[in-house]
């Protein structure tokens, strides 16, 4: 699905990644994890296309396509996902006109036909459903007044709204409290197609234990390190990164 | 000097415009032509009209309409010449007399419309009052509206500009309003026009007892305008509202100035201009808040806030609070800024292309002045107007049967 080959990057002149290689295959889900300002972020936004990051060498290959020389949003209409961070709060925009401009999109994109008003707001139903997400969140400006639980479980509501094939958490468990964290993964898993794939970034083991991730990467000044099988977290969450710096 | 073109052809003209006008308005034209002759356009040195070249912008050589235009007498309006009641005391009364603009309106205007809503009377429906620029040669119009509300009477007003033909349009418009004690106004100028218009809007507002009036300015499309806008609050326990909206581009210009001056204690002004700039057009907002001497309890606030979408685009902004008063809350403040680079990846990331984005991120900025129209069939109708003028299918006025 994703291949990342000698991947270099920059932001403001400065190298953050020095050469990241990794294969994802269908159906994976790989966990990122590393120290802060390791590049795990820095990872994320260029595989969405952020524009101020600068590739200054290496490829990223989507489903055979060069994701490199795809803007933004045909990247994400190809069905790559992120969830942020931190979701942007856009004030005046409504939740409502915000997710019927991405479905209309990616149908679009997709050469499909697209929702009328009514079945549009029905799917929106149905998929508040899955992360509990509230009824008053969508009827207000994008992430405005929502708190640090409701932004996350909002990023995965769009997940839902949108399907994508191809899924980056960001430390989507940041700031969330237990039960909280748990409606956010059990509503990645009943999301998750066998086909999706996903890459995990988190400093903690919690989130692993709901997703179950296939790989653990090991990322270090910009470089993974080290790769191995779900042991590898359970090993980090023990003895912390100390082995692995210089 | 420039505005010798008006000073002959009113010398030229002036027998005629007399007898088609009233004695109320005659009585005016002289002295008006007197200040306008001594003073002249203002120039850009002039800190008020700094960002706006007023003698160039009444230079073209236009043809200058002497008929009357008030149309046919409705409940509430009727044509100045048969106004109801004495409106001598009231014309020309706050209106600027030292402003060159002004002296050449009431030296030139032939008729003025005269909105009367009589004491205690709600008037059921907005009072609509349409603009349309129509002709075979560019046209200067002098427009004249006297607003007259007695006391406890209540009404929204809509004022509308619109351009039906392509020729070079001046529009030189002065508005006075009498809110008598206990009266609320909604008053509303919105303004799609098209770029070969020109529009000067000078709008003076007197506030009694009581009053309520809020004022909604929309500049929707354009060529070059002028607004301006100044409210005297001489009764107690008063409020005003001043709202404006502008959406311009191309070589569009758009330059509001607003004066609210707090006579009185106990008065209440709040004020939100907000711009959207894009390609070349440039904005400019000059808004100063005077709280005469023991005019307690002031309590106004004034917000510019501003979005420059190129680095093409220019905003020039003033904010200004002037107190004489101790006891008074005010505040004032000016932002200009470009879109948030942050909202459109997170808008991208989700598919969205980035024109539609920017779109959206537009909107969402200028919301906050038509969401808080009162009127829900016109704050309807503008969202879709908006909406039409930031996806650039709307070129000139929409909804209007004559274009």
């Amino acid at each position: 699905m994703l291949e990342i080959r000698n991947l270099h990057a920059s932001i403001n002149g400065k190298e953050i990644l020095k050469g990241i290689n990794l294969i994802i295959n269908d159906g994976e889900i790989h966990a990122v994890m590393g120290t802060n300002g390791a590049g795990k972020s820095t990872l994320s936004n260029v595989i969405v296309g952020n524009p101020a990051y600068e590739v200054t060498e290496g490829e990223i290959i989507f489903n055979g396509q060069n994701l490199l020389e795809m803007n933004t949003e045909e990247r994400a209409n190809a069905g790559i996902f992120l969830s942020f961070q931190q979701p942007v709060e856009i004030p005046g925009v409504s939740m409502t006109n915000f997710m019927r401009a991405a479905v209309n999109a990616r149908y679009k994109a997709q050469g499909r036909e697209l929702l009328s008003a009514g079945d549009f707001l029905k799917l929106m139903r149905e998929k508040r459903k899955i992360v509990e997400l509230d009824n008053k969140l969508t009827s207000r400006s994008v992430n405005e007044g929502f708190s640090g639980g409701e932004k996350k479980r909002n990023e995965i509501f769009q997940m839902a709204m949108l399907e994508p094939t191809f899924c980056i958490l960001d430390e989507t468990d940041s700031g969330l409290d237990v039960d909280a964290l748990r409606i956010v993964a059990e509503g990645f898993n009943k999301l998750r197609k066998p086909e999706t794939s996903a890459i995990v970034i988190t400093h903690y083991r919690r989130l692993l234990d709901y997703l179950k991730p296939d790989i653990v990467h090991v990322l270090i000044d910009g470089k993974i390190i080290k790769t191995g099988g779900p042991e590898l977290a359970l090993e980090i969450d023990e003895k912390g990164f100390a082995d692995y710096q210089g | 000097m420039k505005n010798n073109q008006y000073v002959e052809f009113y010398t030229q003209v002036r027998d005629t415009i007399r007898q088609r006008s009233c004695p109320v308005m005659n009585a005016h034209r002289d002295e008006a032509f007197s200040t306008f002759s001594a003073i002249g356009f203002p120039t850009q040195k002039v800190e008020r009209y700094k960002y706006t070249d007023v003698a160039q912008d009444f230079a073209p050589d236009y043809g200058i309409q002497l008929s009357s235009t008030t149309g046919d007498r409705t409940e509430f309006c009727c044509s100045l010449k048969d106004a109801p009641i004495d409106v001598a005391p009231y014309y020309n009364s706050i209106a600027n007399k030292q402003d060159a603009v002004v002296a050449l309106n009431t030296m030139l205007a032939v008729d003025a419309l005269l909105v009367y809503v009589p004491k205690g009377i709600k008037a059921k429906h907005p009072i609509q009052i349409n603009n349309t620029l129509k002709g075979k040669q560019d046209t200067m119009i002098n427009r004249r509206i006297l607003i007259m509300m007695e006391e406890g009477a209540e009404a929204d007003i809509i004022i509308t500009d619109h351009a039906a033909d392509h020729q070079q349009f001046l529009t030189n418009q002065v508005v006075e309003v009498f809110c008598q004690d206990n009266s609320h106004l909604n008053l509303y100028e919105i303004e799609e026009t098209n770029l070969m218009c020109t529009r000067y809007s000078n709008v003076f507002i007197h506030e009694g007892r009581d009053c309520s009036v809020r004022h909604t300015s929309l500049t929707i499309f354009n060529g070059h305008t002028r607004n301006t806008c100044h409210v005297q609050m001489v009764g107690e326990h008063s409020e005003v509202t001043l709202h404006g909206c502008v959406i311009a581009d191309k070589m569009q210009r758009v330059d509001n100035n607003t004066c609210i001056e707090h006579m009185v204690p106990n008065c209440q002004s709040r004020e939100l201009y907000k711009y959207i700039l894009d390609d070349s057009a440039i904005g400019a907002f000059a808004g100063m808040i005077h709280v005469h001497k023991d005019a307690q309890k002031t309590s106004s606030s004034m917000t510019n806030a501003n979005l420059c979408a190129t680095r093409q685009s220019r905003m020039y902004t003033q904010p200004m609070l002037e107190i004489y008063a101790d006891d008074v809350k005010c505040s004032h403040g000016s932002t200009v800024g470009q879109l948030n680079d942050q909202a459109l990846l997170y808008m991208r990331q989700r598919g969205i292309s980035l024109s539609e984005a920017q779109l959206l991120l537009k909107s969402a900025f200028i919301t906050e002045v038509i969401d808080n129209i009162p009127l829900e069939a016109l704050r309807d109708r503008l969202h879709i107007i908006v909406d039409k003028r930031m996806r650039g299918e709307l070129s000139k006025c929409e909804g209007c049967k004559l274009c």
